[in-house]
C-alpha cells in the first residue's frame, strides 16, 4: 500500500491523442498552414476508441490527432518554407504600399518555392503504394484540367493537370490497360489495371463549370499540388516501364494536341515493343477488341473519350478535320467500318459501314465482346447501359439485360425475342419462388396445411356442437404424397430453428442482424424484380395495342 | 550656288533652303529695278496666295537653326520693303482714280505676260513666287486703309473712305452707276463675273485667271497652291539613327562631368543591403521543380514505414446501375419513391442523386454537384477522423450452436393427435390421473370435466359453480381423488372413475377423516362435508379458505395438499392440508412476498415456494429455509420440479424460462427465451427427460433436458419441438400444460376452450 496517488489522464490513451488546436499551437502554425501541412503530409484525425477517456472526461465533440503524427510533422522542412512564404508576402505588401516597384520585382523574382518530392517518397515508400492511392489524384487532375482559365486557380496548374492527364491516358493506351468504362450521370468512369492494381477515375463531361461559392478552392488547390507531383512521378515510372521517354518529346505548347501528335511518336516505340508484347496480347483477347475496326466520330459525340477508349482496344479512329487536329482520314474513306453518330438521323449514309450510337463502344468494352450492332442503330431506343462495376452475388438482383450479355459471352446465340422473353419470365418466376422459399424457411406451407386441417376440424366440431348429425359420407381418401426430400428439408429447417433458439444472447443479436441484412437485400431484389415485371408487362400491353 | 550647297540633308530640304537664299539675293538686286509694277503684282498675288505662307514659314522656321543669320535678317528686310511698296501703290491708286480701269487692264495684261514668260522658264516663275512670299508679313491686317476693322457704313456720308498710312484721305471712286449702268455693265462687260468690289478701297477689282482658279480651288476645299504636295514624307529629326552633328549647339553641362552624389548614396545603400543580406542576388532559375525522375528507383522498405496506426483512406464506392445515364427501368424512381427521396434529409438518403434516364448520350447534362463531391472527398480525406472498425465477417451458420439432432432424442410429442372439446370458457388447469387414463380439466365456465384420454370423450361433468382456478389429481395411484380450487374453496372430488377398489379406497380416505374430528375448528380454514346434489356429483369435501385460492398441489404421497392464496399484505398465503386428518396449517409466519405457486419435493421433505422474483426452498422437517433461488426475471408465473428433485424450472411473465440446477448455484443454469409472450405453464415429464413450457403466443415448446448423475456434467438442454395448435383468444394462448405420466405425450389447455393432446 501507499505510494503516490495516480493522477487521471496522465497515461494511457489520453496521452496518445492531441486536439487540433493544441497541435496547431505546438507546431506554431496558422490554421490554413496547418491544414495545408496536414493535406500534404497525409495526416488525418483519429477517432479514439474511448472518447471520454481521451477527452479527459468531457464528451464535447473534438477532433483528435495522434501525438505521434504531430511529432512527425514537427521536423518537416516544408514548415520552414511556409514561414518563408509568409515573410515574402509581408515584404511584398510593404513594397506595394510604398510603391517601390523595383523592390516588388526583386521580391517576386525571389519568391520562395518548395518541392514535394520527399513528401511523396515518404508517403508512398514503394511504387505500388503510390499506385494504390492514385484514384483521387486522377479524379482531381481530370477535374482541374477541365477548368476554364478564369482565375479559380493558376493557369499553370490547369495546364499541368491537362498535360499529366493526357500523359496518363497515353500510357493507358500504350499499355492497353483499360478494363471498364461506365457512362454515369456524373461523368465517365474508367477503370484501368496497372501493375495488377485496379485504378478507377471519373472524368466530368466537357461543359464549363458552374463554380459553387461554398467550396474552398484553396483546399482543392493544395490537394492538386500534391496530386500533380504524385501523378508526374507515377507517369515517369510508368513510361519507363514501357521503355518510353518521359516527358514525351512531342509535348509542344499546345497541350491539347498532345495526345494525337504523341501517338505518331509512340508508334515507333510501339513497333519495337510489339514483338515483346505479342504473346501477352494474344492471351488477352479483350485488349484487341477493336483491332481491325475503323471508326469515324461525328462531331457531336464526345471525341476525346471515344478516341481514348477505341485506341485502348486497338481500333483506328478519326474525326472531321474541322473538329480538332489529329484526324487521320476523312468521312469518305471507304474502309471505315463504324461511324459513331449521336443524332436521330443522318443525310448521307454509306452502305458499307455501320452507323451506331456511342453507347455501343462502351457496352462492347464492358461485355468484352463485340456486341451485335442492331440495338445501337440510329434512332433506335438504346438498351440500358449497365454498370460494369456491379458484381452480382447470389441472391442479388440481376437485370435481364445483364443476363442477355452473359449469355452472349458464353457464346449462346440470342433466340427470337419473344421466346427469350418467355424464358426470362419463367426464370424470373422460378427465381422468385425460390427466393420466397428461402425467405420463409418453408414455414408457410406447413402452416397452410395445418391451417387447412384445422379448418376442416373446426367445421366438423361446429357441426357437432350445433347438434347436427355429421353428414356421414365416405369419400375416397387422398393419398398424401410425401416427398422424402422435402420432408428432410423441413426437418433440417426445423432443426435449425430450434438450434437458433438455443443461441446465446450476443450471438443471437449478431445473427439476427446478419439475417436482417440478408432479408433486406432479398426484399430489395424482389422489389426491383417486381418493378421490372410491371414495366415489361406495361410495355407488352403497349405493343399489343399498337399491333391492333 | 546650287552646286556649292552641302549634300548631307535630304534633297528637298536642300531645295527649300536654296530657294530662300535665292529669294533674298534676287530681291536685293531686283528691288531697285522693278519698282512699282512688280510690286503691285506682288501685292495682288500676296492677297490670294497667303495660304501658302504658313507652310513656307514653317519650313523656314525649321530651316532656321541651320541657316545663316543673314537669311533671317534678309527676310525681315523684305517684309519692310513690301510695306513700302504698298504705300506707294495706295498713293498711286488715289492719285489716278480716273484711269484706274485702264491701269487694271494693263496690270492684268502684264501679269499675264509675266505668267507666260514664267511658264516658259520655270526657274523664273519660281523666283517670282518666292519673291512674293518674301513680302509676306505675319500681320495679316490690310494696311491700305487705316480705319481698321469697322463697318464701312460709317463712311457712307463722307467723300472719303478712310486714311492711308500717311494720314491722307482715301477718296471714294466717283460712283454714279445706277441700276441701268449696272445692268448694262453686266450685259456688256465680259469681265463682269470676275469683278469684285473692294470695300476697303471702294474700287472694283477684276480677278485674273489665276485668282479665279485659286478661288475655285479654295471652294473645292483644295490647297491653294497647285504645286504644294500635301503628302510629302515627314522628316523625323529624332530618330534612332545617330547623327554626327548635334541638334543643338549648346555646350555640355558641368554636372555631366562630375560623379553624382545621389547616385553614390543609392549605390552605397544597395551595397549595404547586399552586405547585410537584405538583398539577395538574383536567383538562378531552378527548373528542377516540376521535373520528374524515378522517385522509387531505390525502393527500400526501411524508409519510414508507416506506423501501425496508419489507416489508409477508404476508396470511393464504385457506381451501381442506378448511376447510369441510361439505367434499366426498374432502377428509376416511381413517384412515391421520388417524393420520399425529396422528403428525406440529405444525410438519410440512400442515393445522393435521383436516377435519370437520357435517351442518348448527347442529352446528358453536366452534373451540377461534381465540384461539390470532389470537395467533400477532399474534406473527408484530411478532416474526417478515421477509426478501425472490426467488421464481423462471420458466416451466420457458424453462429448456430451444434446441438444433437432432435431425431436422436426421441421420443417426444410431435403432432397434435386429439382435441378435447366441451368447455365453453377458457380452460385454466388440467391434470392427468396417475394411471394416465383420465384427464381432469377446470374451466372458467364453472365446470370440471373428466375425459377419457384415448377416446377424448367427456365422461363426466361437474358443475362446481365458479371459475375453476386449479385442478390437481391425487398422485397416489391407490386413490382416485381430485382437488379443485375455485374462489376461496378447495373441493375434493371423488369422480369414481376407477376400479371399485380404488374408489372405495378413496372413499375411505375421505371418510376416515370423519372419525378424527378437527381439533381446531375455529382456524382460518374450515373443512366441511358436501351434501345433497354436490354429493351426487362426487364432491366430498369443501375446504373453505379465507381468500381466493389460486393453486392446489398434492404431495407425492397423496395425503398432503397445499393451497396458495396470493396476497400482499398477509402471511396467510400458503396452507398445507392433511386430508386423512382434515387438518390445515400455515407453515409461514411471515410474509416474504407475493406467493405465485408452490410445489412439493418429489422425494424429500422439501417445499418450494415461488414468490414474484425468487424461489425459496424450505425444509419441512427442520422448518427452515434451505435455499433461495434468484430467477432473474420480473414475475414468476409457474414452476415445476424435476422428478429427481435437483432441478427446477420456472416460467415467468417476461417470456423466460429459467432452469435451476440446485447443486450448482442459486442462479439459473440456463435462461431460455424461446417464447414471444408470457410463459403460463411449465411441466416436467415424470419418466422421459422432457420438459415443456406453454405460453401466450399459443405455442408449447418441448425441450429435451437430460440430467446426468455425474455432478461434473451439466444438464443437456435441447429444444426439440414447437407445438402449435391453440388459437389465441383475448391475448391468451396456452394456459396449462401437463405430461402424460407414462407416455411421451403432452396435454395443453388453452384460452380457446380446448384441450389438446400431442403425441
Amino acid at each position: 500500500m501507499g505510494g503516490l496517488q495516480k493522477k487521471k489522464f496522465e497515461r494511457g490513451s489520453a496521452t496518445n491523442y492531441i486536439t487540433r488546436n493544441k497541435a496547431r499551437k505546438k507546431l506554431q502554425l496558422s490554421l490554413p498552414d496547418f491544414r495545408r501541412l496536414c493535406i500534404l503530409k497525409g495526416i488525418y484525425p483519429h477517432e479514439p476508441k474511448h472518447k471520454k477517456k481521451v477527452n479527459k472526461g468531457s464528451t464535447a465533440p473534438r477532433t483528435f490527432y495522434l501525438v505521434k503524427d504531430i511529432r512527425f510533422l514537427l521536423h518537416e522542412p516544408i514548415v520552414g518554407k511556409f514561414r518563408d512564404y509568409k515573410v515574402f508576402v509581408r515584404k511584398l505588401k510593404k513594397a506595394y504600399g510604398k510603391t517601390e516597384w523595383s523592390a516588388v520585382e526583386r521580391l517576386r523574382e525571389n519568391k520562395p518555392t518548395y518541392k514535394l518530392d520527399h513528401i511523396i517518397k515518404e508517403r508512398y515508400p514503394s511504387f505500388i503504394d503510390a499506385l494504390r492511392d492514385i484514384d483521387d489524384a486522377l479524379c482531381m487532375c481530370f477535374l482541374f484540367s477541365t477548368f476554364a482559365r478564369t482565375g479559380k486557380c493558376h493557369v499553370q496548374t490547369i495546364q499541368l493537370c491537362r498535360r499529366l492527364t493526357v500523359e496518363w491516358m497515353n500510357y493507358v493506351i500504350a499499355a492497353r490497360a483499360l478494363r471498364k468504362v461506365f457512362i454515369s450521370i456524373k461523368g465517365i468512369y474508367y477503370q484501368a489495371e496497372v501493375m495488377g492494381q485496379p485504378i478507377t477515375w471519373l472524368v466530368p463531361y466537357q461543359f464549363s463549370h458552374d463554380h459553387p461559392t461554398d467550396v474552398d478552392y484553396r483546399v482543392m488547390a493544395t490537394f492538386t499540388e500534391l496530386y500533380t507531383t504524385l501523378l508526374g512521378f507515377i507517369n515517369f515510372r510508368l513510361y519507363h516501364s514501357l521503355n518510353l521517354l518521359y516527358p514525351p518529346k512531342a509535348i509542344v505548347v499546345t497541350v491539347l494536341h498532345l495526345m494525337f501528335s504523341f501517338n505518331a511518336f509512340l508508334q515507333e516505340d510501339m513497333e519495337k515493343m510489339e514483338a515483346r508484347e505479342k504473346e501477352q496480347k494474344q492471351q488477352e483477347a479483350q485488349k484487341k477488341l477493336f483491332e481491325g475496326l475503323k471508326f469515324f466520330l461525328n462531331r457531336e459525340v464526345p471525341r476525346e473519350s471515344l478516341a481514348f477508349v477505341i485506341r485502348c482496344f486497338g481500333g483506328e479512329v478519326s474525326w472531321d478535320k474541322s473538329v480538332c487536329i489529329g484526324s487521320t482520314y476523312e468521312v469518305t474513306d471507304e474502309t471505315i467500318t463504324h461511324q459513331i453518330v449521336d443524332r436521330p438521323n443522318i443525310d448521307q449514309q454509306y452502305i458499307n459501314r455501320y452507323y451506331i450510337q456511342p453507347q455501343w463502344v462502351y457496352d462492347c468494352v464492358n461485355a468484352k465482346i463485340i456486341l451485335p450492332v442492331e440495338d445501337y442503330f440510329l434512332g433506335v431506343t438504346l438498351p440500358p447501359h449497365l454498370s460494369p462495376f456491379v458484381e452480382e452475388k447470389e441472391g442479388d438482383y440481376v437485370p435481364p439485360e445483364k443476363m442477355k450479355i452473359m449469355a452472349l459471352q458464353r457464346g449462346e446465340k440470342p433466340a427470337n425475342e419473344e421466346e427469350e422473353e418467355g424464358e426470362e419470365e419463367e426464370e424470373e418466376g422460378e427465381d422468385e419462388e425460390e427466393e420466397e422459399d428461402d425467405d420463409n424457411d418453408d414455414d408457410e406451407e406447413d402452416d397452410e396445411e395445418e391451417e387447412a386441417e384445422e379448418k376442416n376440424l373446426k367445421k366438423m366440431e361446429e357441426q357437432r356442437s350445433q347438434g347436427k348429425s355429421l353428414q356421414v359420407k365416405v369419400t375416397p381418401g387422398k393419398v398424401k404424397v410425401e416427398n422424402p426430400a422435402r420432408l428432410e428439408q423441413e426437418e433440417k429447417a426445423e432443426e435449425k430453428r430450434l438450434a437458433i433458439m438455443m443461441m446465446k444472447k450476443k450471438e443471437k443479436y449478431l445473427y439476427d442482424k446478419i439475417m436482417f441484412g440478408k432479408k433486406r437485400k432479398t426484399r430489395e431484389a424482389n422489389k426491383l424484380a417486381a418493378k421490372r415485371k410491371a414495366y415489361d408487362d406495361a410495355e407488352k400491353a403497349k405493343k399489343k395495342k399498337a399491333r391492333k | 550656288m546650287e552646286e556649292s550647297s552641302g549634300s548631307m540633308r535630304s534633297s528637298k530640304q536642300r531645295e527649300e533652303m536654296k530657294k530662300v537664299r535665292e529669294k533674298t539675293a534676287r530681291k536685293r538686286s531686283k528691288e531697285e529695278e522693278e519698282e512699282q509694277d512688280q510690286d503691285q503684282d506682288q501685292d495682288q498675288d500676296q492677297i490670294f496666295n497667303f495660304n501658302n505662307k504658313p507652310a513656307e514659314e514653317e519650313e523656314e522656321d525649321e530651316d532656321l537653326s541651320d541657316s545663316e543669320d543673314s537669311v533671317y535678317s534678309g527676310l525681315e528686310d523684305s517684309g519692310s520693303d513690301s510695306e513700302d511698296d504698298e504705300d506707294e501703290e495706295e498713293a498711286l491708286d488715289a492719285a489716278a482714280d480716273d484711269d484706274e480701269e485702264e491701269e487694271k487692264e494693263e496690270q492684268a495684261q502684264r501679269t499675264e505676260e509675266r505668267r507666260r514668260k514664267e511658264g516658259g522658264v520655270t526657274d523664273g516663275k519660281e523666283e517670282q513666287k518666292k519673291d512674293e512670299y518674301e513680302h509676306d508679313s505675319s500681320d495679316e491686317e490690310d494696311i491700305r486703309n487705316t480705319v481698321g476693322n469697322i463697318p464701312m457704313e460709317w463712311y457712307r456720308d463722307f467723300p472719303h473712305i478712310g486714311y492711308d498710312l500717311d494720314g491722307k484721305k482715301i477718296y471714294k471712286p466717283i460712283r454714279n452707276k445706277d441700276e441701268l449702268d449696272d445692268f448694262l455693265d453686266k450685259m456688256e462687260n465680259p469681265d463682269y463675273w470676275r469683278t469684285v468690289h473692294d470695300k476697303q478701297t471702294g474700287s472694283d477689282i477684276i480677278l485674273s485667271d489665276d485668282q479665279v482658279e485659286l478661288v475655285n480651288r479654295l471652294q473645292r476645299g483644295q490647297f491653294g497652291d497647285v504645286n504644294f504636295n500635301e503628302y510629302q514624307p515627314s522628316v523625323e529629326f529624332f530618330s534612332k539613327d545617330v547623327m554626327i552633328h548635334p541638334v543643338t549647339n549648346r555646350p555640355a553641362d558641368k554636372r555631366s562631368f562630375i560623379p553624382s552624389l545621389i547616385e553614390k548614396e543609392k549605390v552605397s545603400k544597395l551595397v549595404h543591403a547586399i552586405k547585410m543580406g537584405w538583398i539577395k542576388p538574383r536567383r538562378v532559375e531552378d527548373d528542377s521543380r516540376g521535373r520528374y525522375y524515378d522517385l522509387w528507383s531505390t525502393e527500400d522498405s526501411s524508409i519510414l514505414a508507416k506506423h501501425k496506426m496508419h489507416l489508409p483512406a477508404p476508396k470511393i464506392p464504385l457506381p451501381g446501375h442506378q448511376e447510369s445515364y441510361n439505367p434499366p427501368p426498374e432502377y428509376l424512381f416511381t413517384d412515391e419513391e421520388r417524393a420520399l427521396w425529396e422528403q428525406q434529409d440529405p444525410s438519410d438518403r440512400k442515393l445522393p442523386f435521383v436516377p435519370v434516364r437520357f435517351s442518348s448520350l448527347r442529352q446528358v447534362p453536366a452534373f451540377p454537384r461534381f465540384i461539390h463531391e470532389r470537395f467533400e472527398r477532399c474534406l473527408d480525406l484530411y478532416l474526417c477522423p478515421r477509426q478501425r472498425k472490426m467488421r464481423v465477417n462471420v458466416n451466420p451458420e457458424d453462429l448456430i450452436p451444434k446441438l444433437p439432432k432432435p431425431k436422436d432424442l426421441q421420443p417426444f410429442p410431435t403432432t397434435q393427435s386429439l382435441v378435447y372439446q366441451g368447455h365453453s370458457g377458457l380452460v385454466r388447469s388440467i391434470s392427468v390421473s396417475p394411471s394416465g387414463q383420465w384427464l381432469a380439466s377446470g374451466s372458467d365456465d364453472g365446470s370440471v370435466r373428466f375425459w377419457e384420454v384415448r377416446s377424448s370423450r367427456c365422461m363426466k361433468t361437474v358443475q362446481v359453480g365458479g371459475a375453476v382456478k386449479s385442478v390437481a389429481w391425487n398422485p397416489n395411484p391407490s386413490v382416485c381423488l381430485l382437488a379443485v380450487a375455485l374462489d376461496s374453496v378447495v373441493l375434493l372430488l371423488s369422480p369414481s372413475l376407477a376400479d371399485r377398489q380404488v374408489v372405495s379406497a378413496s372413499e375411505r380416505l375421505l371418510s376416515g377423516q370423519d372419525e378424527v374430528e378437527p381439533a381446531e375448528g375455529a382456524g382460518p380454514v374450515t373443512w366441511g362435508e358436501a351434501e345433497g346434489e354436490e354429493l351426487n356429483q362426487g364432491i366430498r369435501l369443501r375446504i373453505q379458505h379465507p381468500k381466493a385460492v389460486h393453486q392446489v398441489v398434492w404431495h407425492t404421497k397423496g395425503d398432503y395438499l397445499a393451497s396458495v392464496m396470493p396476497d400482499h399484505s398477509s402471511h396467510l398465503q400458503v396452507f398445507i392440508h392433511q386430508v386423512s386428518r382434515r387438518r390445515s396449517q400455515n407453515p409461514f409466519r411471515r410474509n416474504k412476498g407475493l406467493v405465485q405457486c408452490v410445489s412439493f419435493h418429489p422425494v424429500r421433505p422439501y417445499f418450494f415456494v415461488a414468490t414474484q422474483r425468487s424461489v425459496r426452498i424450505y425444509n419441512l422437517v427442520k422448518q427452515e429455509m434451505t435455499k433461495k433461488l434468484q430467477a432473474n426475471s420480473k414475475w414468476i408465473s409457474s414452476m415445476a420440479v424435476h422428478p429427481g428433485g435437483d432441478h427446477v424450472i420456472c416460467g415467468s411473465y417476461d417470456c423466460r424460462l429459467s432452469w435451476f440446477d440446485l447443486d450448482l448455484s442459486t442462479k439459473p443454469y440456463k435462461m431460455l427465451r424461446h417464447h414471444k409472450k408470457a410463459v403460463r405453464g411449465v411441466a416436467y415429464h415424470r419418466v422421459y427427460p422432457l420438459f415443456a413450457s406453454a405460453s401466450d403466443d399459443g405455442s408449447v415448446i418441448i425441450c429435451h433436458g437430460t440430467v446426468y448423475n455425474d455432478l461434473l456434467q451439466n444438464p443437456l438442454i435441447v429444444p426439440v419441438k414447437v407445438l402449435r395448435g391453440h388459437v389465441i383468444t383475448h391475448d391468451l394462448g396456452v394456459l396449462d400444460v401437463t405430461f402424460h405420466p407414462t407416455q411421451p405425450w403432452i396435454f395443453s389447455s388453452g384460452a380457446d376452450a380446448t384441450i389438446r393432446l400431442f403425441t
